[in-house]
């Protein structure tokens, strides 16, 4: 069936609701507003509020309190509202439930998801349109999951939920009303799976949530001009599908990383190193990045040049040819 | 003034306008100070009135409506000082219009031209806070310094004092909690101003709190007052008593001031979700420029023809900044490259001009 990613996602939520009853629900407004992007609109109504909670407005009372319902053999998500306000559970979150497994000699799990919807291009105020995910892949005990399409949406929450490790689950906001097909009976890949969306032989685009849709654009445009770009969705930030990023690059002898977050010591800095120490003799090119600049989030007026775009892609395609 | 027992609710002008007292409060102005504020709340629900209105006209990427909380307001922000220094959070546009920001410096962050451009040093009015409640531990370190400096004491030429603004919601923040710890702890100058509007956006202030806000506060060793917050009396009186007490050195004080969020949380909100019409309508009855007009009527202070002018202001207030705010120049993403560290390091100068070179390739090929 067609559905919208924020559709596929409350979905995906719903049925993880029916299917244990240990996992609940919490966050600010996701009751009976539903959430601000409506992503869990209607599951107080059906699940109740013992199981879809409004939460008092406080981030790390949020994901301290998830981590308590965890240790108690509960499986809760979380929502945090919008990417910039997820900084005040850095604590509950890189300190306290990324480690509570390695303290506890293994013994205990924290199957948590903290759901964030992240990303610019909305035209939004200060802190709405931040990109965080270096913060999480950076910490270790985190995994670090971005969905591009409504499948991945439906799925991957799921997964994320069954996951016995606590996961951060990076939802591109400009992204939520972009329809998709969506098959409630058949699992695609595993949770770190990343997947080739356009098979090519020229460059390998790697992209990962809002961008993977950019990356479709751009290879479609080089077609017309005689390049085939391979384009990877990465899927999962932490761990990183090793194995799919080096199959790509040594087929296509180029590696372009595309991701919203300003550069230094993002993603894309961590892939071009790997690439670089395992494909090095099939590299025709450095490893290029076409990400944010290393600003803060800009004012919603300039976000258009700061956001990768098509022709931001091109170029760096274009350089990519040019060694 | 003994608070140790429950003063309860400060109000000194009742919604159908009528002047009351107050054992403790008391307001000092007169019939034309009172118009004064008046004056003010109505150009300040003029100014939201139309920004909303530019929102929905696609100029503004959004907004957070005040309406409502015009008393809160216009009433604290008339009780600060020429020394004083005011933290808020986003939604206090009567006092930045109170402390001397334009109001198309108001609405340049919501167009998204501009992060936060008014001279916040010059007025001391700072900067909006858009992460909920982090202010309040700025506020307080701003009131500890203003104690380091020699600020604080019986002298009324120099003593000065810091007020911040925050909302029910925020009050549930780990940094709020910490703000009152920290004021308490260092008897600090600062006024807590916190604006009860009984919704965080569809969250209802039973979820934030099991006892009256000002009586948490008391908890953390902090004098508390509930004033009404929809009279700009009471607001001010109280507000005044609380900053005259920081000043001289007495220590925080927490106001809760009573008061309703009538509109949207902000233009992206739809509160007919989340709340009835009943409840809305009851606070409509308690509006906070009902009770001022009705009582200045009541008194003959104003007439027909003092109403026209103010129409008239207004109006041309909010032609103004239609105007000034279509007219605004789209900034060029370059100009914040250097603006992110007091000297800009080398590598950031290259990657701006990598960035202006890549743009100007399309003006040449165009």
């Amino acid at each position: 069936m067609t559905m919208t990613l924020a559709k596929a996602i409350n979905a995906g939520l719903r049925r993880a609701l029916e299917a244990d009853p240990k996992v609940v629900l919490m966050g600010e407004d996701i009751g009976r507003l539903g959430g601000v992007f409506r992503v869990t609109e209607g599951l107080q109504a059906d699940f109740g509020e013992s199981r879809v909670m409004d939460s008092p407005l406080a981030e790390s009372g949020i994901v301290g309190t998830a981590v308590g319902l965890a240790l108690r053999g509960y499986r809760p998500v979380v929502e945090i509202q919008f990417d910039g306000f997820v900084f005040p559970a850095f604590d509950q979150i890189t300190s306290q439930v990324s480690r509570l497994h390695f303290r506890s000699h293994g013994r205990l799990t924290a199957p948590l998801v903290i759901r964030i919807p992240y990303g610019g291009g909305i035209g939004a105020i200060e802190h709405h349109s931040e990109s965080p995910e270096a913060y999480f892949a950076h910490t270790p005990g985190l995994k670090v999951i971005t969905v591009s399409n409504p499948s991945d949406g439906y799925w991957g929450i799921q997964q994320a939920i069954a996951s016995d490790d606590p996961v951060i689950f990076l939802e591109p906001k400009r992204r939520y009303y972009v329809r998709g097909e969506v098959d409630p009976d058949v699992s695609p890949e595993p949770l770190h799976a990343a997947r080739v969306v356009r098979s090519g032989t020229d460059a390998t685009l790697l992209a990962y949530g809002p961008t993977v849709q950019t990356c479709l654009d751009a290879a479609e445009a080089a077609a017309s001009e005689g390049r085939q770009l391979e384009v990877v969705d990465l899927r999962s930030l932490a761990p990183l599908d090793d194995d799919a990023i080096v199959a790509s690059v040594e087929r296509t002898g180029r590696c372009i990383v595309v991701h919203e977050a300003s550069r230094s010591g993002g993603l894309g800095a961590e892939i071009a190193a790997r690439v670089t120490e395992s494909c090095f003799y099939s590299l025709d090119a450095p490893v290029l990045r076409v990400t944010g600049y290393d600003i803060p989030y800009p004012p919603a007026k300039t976000e258009h040049a700061y956001l990768p775009d098509v022709d931001r892609v091109l170029d760096a395609v274009d350089r990519a040819f040019a060694y | 003034m003994d608070l140790d027992h429950d003063p309860g609710f400060v109000q000194l002008l009742t919604p159908d306008g009528r002047r009351v007292s107050h054992p403790d409060f008391g307001y000092a102005g007169d019939d034309s100070s009172i118009a004064a504020h008046l004056r003010a709340m109505v150009l300040a629900r003029r100014l939201d009135a139309e920004a909303t209105a530019l929102q929905r006209k696609g100029e503004l990427g959004l907004w957070p409506p005040m309406l409502g909380q015009e008393a809160a307001q216009v009433g604290s922000v008339a009780a600060v000082g020429s020394r004083d220094e005011v933290i808020p959070s986003y939604r206090e546009h009567a006092v930045a219009l109170g402390m001397g920001v334009t109001p198309l410096e108001i609405l340049k962050t919501f167009r998204g031209t501009h992060m936060v451009d008014w001279d916040s040093r010059a007025l001391r009015f700072h900067l909006y806070s858009f992460v909920i409640g982090t202010q309040a531990l700025h506020a307080t370190g701003i009131a500890m310094a203003l104690q380091l400096d020699g600020r604080v004491g019986p002298d009324d030429a120099t003593n000065a004092a810091a007020m911040v603004y925050f909302g029910d919601g925020a009050t549930s923040q780990g940094d709020v909690s910490e703000a009152f710890v920290f004021a308490a702890s260092y008897n600090a100058p600062l006024v807590l101003f916190c604006q009860n509007n009984q919704w965080a956006i569809s969250v209802p202030i039973e979820r934030q709190t099991k006892i009256p806000l000002y009586q948490r506060a008391r908890g953390f060793g902090i004098p508390s007052v509930r004033v009404d917050g929809n009279d700009v009396l009471a607001v001010q009186a109280v507000t005044s008593w609380a900053l005259d007490r920081a000043r001289r050195g007495e220590g925080p004080t927490f106001i809760e001031a009573f008061t309703y969020r009538m509109g949207a949380h902000t233009t992206s909100d739809d509160p007919t979700k989340y709340r009835g019409r009943d409840e809305e309508a009851s606070w409509r009855a308690k509006d906070p420029i009902a009770r001022v007009r009705a009582y200045l009527r009541s008194t003959g202070a104003i007439d027909d023809l003092w109403e026209g002018h103010l129409t008239n202001e207004s109006d041309a207030l909010a032609e103004q900044l239609r105007d000034d705010v279509v007219s605004l120049p789209d900034p060029a993403l370059a100009d914040w490259f250097t603006r992110v560290y007091a000297k800009t390091p080398s590598g950031l100068i290259r990657q701006r001009d990598a960035h202006e070179a890549y743009e100007a390739s399309f003006e040449e090929t165009a």
